[in-house]
């Protein structure tokens, strides 16, 4: 008998509702960003993989999204065949050719301009950070303004890396190219596009 | 079609039972299984419709090309005690692809290996071969044979 947490788990039970359920909620928290959404529950996934995390993976990820694990989930041995028998996505050793970074400890996260910032022709062809955090819901608030917030908004979150926002600032001066930002939690997910920035720290 | 019944490698045996089980009708296997004690499990991927790609040869060293399109039903179940069986047939029945999925699971336990075989796969292999034979039977019943007659010159 295998030992349960290498056993192949299973995705979403209803494959076509749950995915286009969690699309809907993808692109609203894109569209609304600093909004905290929730994917439904029910989820299949590895131990170590969040829900929401396993939800995007099982909707946005197919044979052409080249996939990008950090340290830990790339160590862990259920993650990578998951991903193979439910998606088929290649998983990349240079996270420059990946579309997705699945990131379980963001305190390590490498700098972000490894990763595939698009071309001034494609600028979509960036890669899509997915960071899984330790709350949305509890630590420091951060007031954050862009197109898709009327005024601020403010988010309360336990965030790793600490100086993400810094990073982030790169965004600024690559526009139209740029990282995109999913930070979740749970089932919880708050999006960050290229052109959110932020307006305070702290409170 | 021939599959071998004491096959001696895993492998060997799964090939057996797909061989047998993707050409009978999901109807059957259901009946079948029904008479067995199932395991608990749990469907890794439940069971769903979509397409292949059939490529074809002309000739032995004929280059490859895509002969068209073709429906296959596919599912993947997993019992409690780790197996995973996988099940691809021809086709938009989804239930019997679960089925086949179940069958080629438990042929990998230990436990119900020799059951699945001896209750399910051994009787729709007998009843196959029955069938072809009797088809074999009546197709020699009229077999003309061609020869040309000697002339009587020589």
């Amino acid at each position: 008998m295998q030992s349960l947490d290498r056993a192949l788990q299973p995705g979403f039970a209803d494959k076509v509702l749950s995915a286009q359920a969690t699309f809907r909620t993808v692109m609203e928290a894109m569209a609304r960003p600093g909004q905290v959404m929730q994917v439904e529950d029910g989820v299949g996934r590895p131990p170590s993989m969040m829900a929401g995390v396993a939800a995007i993976a099982l909707t946005l990820f197919d044979q052409e999204t080249p996939i990008w694990l950090d340290a830990p989930l790339s160590g862990a041995p259920d993650i990578g065949a998951w991903l193979k028998f439910h998606t088929g996505a290649p998983i990349v050793a240079d996270p420059a050719l990946a579309s997705f970074a699945l990131v379980a400890a963001p305190e390590q996260l490498p700098d972000l301009r490894s990763f595939a910032l698009g071309s001034a022709d494609y600028p979509d062809r960036s890669t899509t950070l997915v960071l899984q955090v330790a709350s949305l819901s509890v630590g420091p608030m951060c007031q954050l303004r862009g197109p898709g917030i009327d005024g601020t908004v403010s988010l309360c979150a336990s965030i790793a890396p600490a100086d993400l926002f810094a990073r982030l600032s790169i965004n600024e001066a690559l526009f139209p190219r740029g990282i995109d930002v999913i930070l979740v939690d749970g089932r919880s997910l708050v999006a960050m596009p290229r052109t959110t920035r932020l307006a305070a720290a702290g409170g | 079609m021939d599959g071998n019944m004491s096959g001696n490698t895993l492998q060997e045996r799964r090939q057996g039972a797909m061989q047998v089980l993707s050409h009978a009708p999901a109807a059957d296997i259901a009946l079948r299984m029904a008479e067995l004690p199932l395991p608990p499990y749990q469907q890794l991927r439940a069971p769903e419709n979509g397409l292949v790609m059939v490529r074809g040869r002309i000739g032995g060293d004929g280059a490859p090309f895509n002969l068209g399109e073709a429906t296959v039903s596919r599912a993947a179940i997993r019992l409690h005690s780790g197996e995973v069986g996988f099940g691809y047939v021809l086709g938009r029945d989804g239930e019997k692809a679960r089925l086949i999925a179940l069958c080629d699971a438990l042929i990998q336990s230990p436990d119900h290996a020799s059951a699945i075989e001896v209750k399910v796969v051994a009787p729709l292999r007998a009843e196959m071969r029955a069938a072809r034979d009797q088809a074999a039977a009546q197709a020699a019943a009229t077999r003309v044979d061609f020869y040309t007659m000697v002339r009587g010159e020589g």
